[in-house]
C-alpha cells in the first residue's frame, strides 16, 4: 500500500503553509487550536458576545469538537478525548466567522460541501482538514497538553464552550480541501458513485417507493 | 443479598471500561477487515484506529470523545437478590453515570431537546434509558452500557410481504450507502438489522443487534445466519470504506433480530455500531462477586421466547 504524506505545521499557521496543502495529506499541528461549534457562533455572530483578539491572532485554527473534560478542582482541566462532531451543520455560520476570526483552518467530522470550499473557504484563504476514522479520540487527546483558556462553561456548558487547546504533534488529520477548492471526499465520492447502480441490479422495485424523498442514490444527504 | 453500592460500583466501572477499552470482538473484526483492505486511505484509517485503540487503554482515555447516548441492558435473575427493589437498581446506574462522567472524564452529551439545558452528567429527563429484561433459574443480575453516537446510520421502512428478501437488501443498500458517504456513520461498522414486531419494536430488535450481539454471533436460525453473512458481504462489495473513502470495510459484521409481526407488514430497522463500538457487561451474583466482560450475551433463548409453551 503506498505511504500517505505527511507534514507537521506550527500555529497560526502562514499563508505559504496552507497554500502547500494537498488533498489526501496527512497533517499535524503544534501551537494553538481552539474549539467552536453552534454555541459559541450564536453567541458571538447573533448575540454579539467578542472573543479576545489577541486569542484570536494567536490561533487560526477551529476545531468542530466538544472534549471529554472535566475541572480538576484547582483552576485547571483534564482534557481525556478529543473528537470532531459533523461540520456541515455549520455551513451557514462559516463566511461570517472566517471574515470576523482570521480562521484559515478548519478541522472537523466529514467535510463540507465543494461549494462551500469553493465560495466561502478558498476566497478566504482557508482550507478545511477531516479527523480520521471520527473516533481517534485518545490519539488526539494525547495531543491536547493544556488549556490555556475557556470560555463561556457556564453560559455554553462543557461541550458547546470555546476551548484554547495548547497541542503539540496534534494529529493525524488528513486535508479535504485545498485553496482552489478541490475536495477529497468528492473525489473518492465520485468513485464511489460509479459502482452504485450495479448493486442494484436484479433487485425487483419496492411495494411502496418512499413518499417524499429523493431515489436518486448518488445524492448526498448533506 | 446484592447491596446497592456493589450496582452502583459495577455501573461505575462498566461506564469506564466500555469508554476505554475496545471489545476484543470487534478489534479482531476490524484487524480481519484491515487484512483485505487494499485501498492506501481506507488502509491509513484502519491503521490509525487500531493505534488509537491502544493509546486508550494505555492512557487510560476514552477511544471517542463522543459519549454517544450512554444507556444500559439490565438482565434480571429471577432468583437474584437485591437491595432497593427495582428502582434501587434503577438510581445506583443514574448515579454511577454521573461519577463515570466527571471521573473518566466522558463528555456530558445528554441536554434537553428543546432548551438544550443539562446537568453536565449525562443524566436527566428520560436518561440514561435502563431496558429490562429477564432470565429464568439463574441468582445473577446482568448490567451492560453501551455508548453508542446517536446522529448518523439508522433508518426505518415499512416493508411489506411482497417485498421479500430483495426489499431488505435494497434498503439495506440505501441506508449504508446513504450514511456511509463521508464516513457519517462511522464505519466499518456491526451492522444490527430488526425485522417484524411493531414499529417500535422493530426498533428496538434492530439496535440491540448491532450493540448487544458481539462479532462472529451468529443467528441461531440457520437461514437468518445465512442472510447475516449475505448483507455483510453485500455491504463490503459497495465499493466503499471507512470515512466514505472508496475501499471494502464497510460492515465489520451484520446482526438480525426478528419478532413476529402484522401479517400485512415486515417492518425492517438498520443500525450502525460505530469504529467505536462501545459496551461492557457486569455479571453481579448474589454471593458478592462480580465478573466482567465484553459479549453482553443478551440474546439468550429465554429473551428471544422461540417457543410458544402450551400445547398446541
Amino acid at each position: 500500500m503506498a505511504a500517505m504524506k505527511e507534514v507537521e505545521l506550527t500555529l497560526p499557521a502562514s499563508a505559504e503553509a496552507i497554500a502547500a496543502l494537498e488533498p489526501g495529506m496527512v497533517v499535524f499541528l503544534s501551537g494553538l487550536v481552539y474549539t467552536a461549534r453552534e454555541g459559541v457562533y450564536d453567541r458571538v455572530l447573533k448575540d454579539g458576545h467578542a472573543v479576545d483578539p489577541e486569542l484570536l491572532a494567536a490561533s487560526n485554527v477551529n476545531f468542530h469538537c466538544s472534549p471529554a473534560a472535566a475541572p480538576d478542582g484547582d483552576g485547571d482541566y483534564r482534557v481525556g478525548g478529543v473528537t470532531a462532531t459533523a461540520s456541515f451543520r455549520f455551513s451557514r455560520y462559516m463566511a461570517e466567522w472566517l471574515d470576523l476570526t482570521g480562521t484559515k483552518i478548519v478541522i472537523g467530522k466529514g467535510g463540507m460541501t465543494q461549494k462551500d470550499y469553493r465560495e466561502v473557504f478558498a476566497p478566504r484563504g482557508a482550507v478545511y482538514l477531516t479527523t480520521v476514522g471520527y473516533g481517534t479520540g485518545a490519539l488526539l487527546g494525547r495531543g491536547v497538553k493544556g488549556v490555556r483558556k475557556v470560555l463561556w462553561l457556564e453560559e455554553l456548558g462543557l461541550a458547546q464552550a470555546m476551548w484554547f487547546f495548547e497541542v503539540e504533534r496534534f494529529g493525524p488529520f488528513i486535508v479535504d480541501s485545498d485553496l482552489q477548492g478541490n475536495s477529497l471526499f468528492s473525489q473518492q465520492g465520485d468513485i464511489v458513485n460509479r459502482n452504485i447502480e450495479k448493486l442494484y441490479e436484479g433487485l425487483k422495485p419496492p411495494a411502496l417507493q418512499r413518499y417524499g424523498e429523493t431515489d436518486d442514490r448518488k445524492d448526498e444527504l448533506l | 443479598m446484592i447491596a446497592a453500592a456493589m450496582i452502583e460500583s459495577a455501573g461505575y466501572e462498566i461506564m469506564k471500561k466500555a469508554a476505554i477499552d475496545i471489545p476484543e470482538d470487534y478489534l479482531a473484526g476490524i484487524k480481519e477487515s484491515q487484512k483485505t483492505e487494499t485501498n492506501t486511505l481506507s488502509g491509513y484509517v484502519i491503521k490509525t484506529m487500531i493505534d488509537n485503540y491502544e493509546v486508550a487503554t494505555e492512557d487510560r482515555r476514552p477511544m471517542c470523545a463522543d459519549t454517544g447516548l450512554p444507556r444500559y441492558y439490565v438482565k434480571v435473575g429471577d432468583g437474584a437478590k437485591f437491595e432497593g427493589g427495582f428502582t434501587g437498581i434503577e438510581r445506583s446506574l443514574r448515579s454511577a453515570t454521573a461519577r463515570a462522567t466527571h471521573d473518566v472524564p466522558l463528555r456530558p452529551n445528554r441536554v434537553h431537546p428543546l432548551w438544550r439545558t443539562e446537568h453536565n452528567n449525562n443524566v436527566g429527563i428520560n436518561a440514561p434509558e435502563i431496558e429490562w429484561s429477564f432470565e429464568p433459574d439463574v441468582d445473577w443480575i446482568d448490567v451492560t452500557t453501551v455508548h453508542k453516537g446517536g446522529l448518523f446510520g439508522t433508518d426505518y421502512r415499512m416493508l411489506f410481504p411482497g417485498d421479500g428478501i430483495d426489499g431488505i437488501k435494497r434498503f439495506f443498500l440505501d441506508t449504508m450507502i446513504a450514511f456511509g458517504k463521508r464516513g457519517l456513520c462511522c464505519q466499518p461498522a456491526i451492522v444490527g438489522i430488526g425485522i417484524g414486531g411493531s414499529k417500535d419494536t422493530c426498533m428496538q430488535l434492530g439496535k440491540q443487534a448491532a450493540c448487544l450481539r458481539s462479532v462472529g454471533d451468529r443467528n441461531p436460525d440457520d437461514k437468518i445466519a445465512e442472510l447475516e453473512l449475505e448483507l455483510k458481504e453485500l455491504g463490503n462489495s459497495i465499493g466503499m470504506g471507512p470515512m466514505g473513502f472508496v475501499g471494502s470495510s464497510m460492515c465489520v459484521d451484520c446482526h438480525i433480530e426478528v419478532g413476529y409481526t402484522h401479517t400485512g407488514g415486515m417492518p425492517v430497522s438498520v443500525h450502525t455500531f460505530c469504529l467505536s463500538s462501545r459496551r461492557a457487561t457486569a455479571r453481579i451474583f448474589n454471593d458478592g462477586s462480580i465478573e466482567y466482560r465484553t459479549d453482553p450475551d443478551w440474546f439468550t433463548p429465554y429473551m428471544r421466547r422461540e417457543t410458544v409453551e402450551w400445547p398446541q
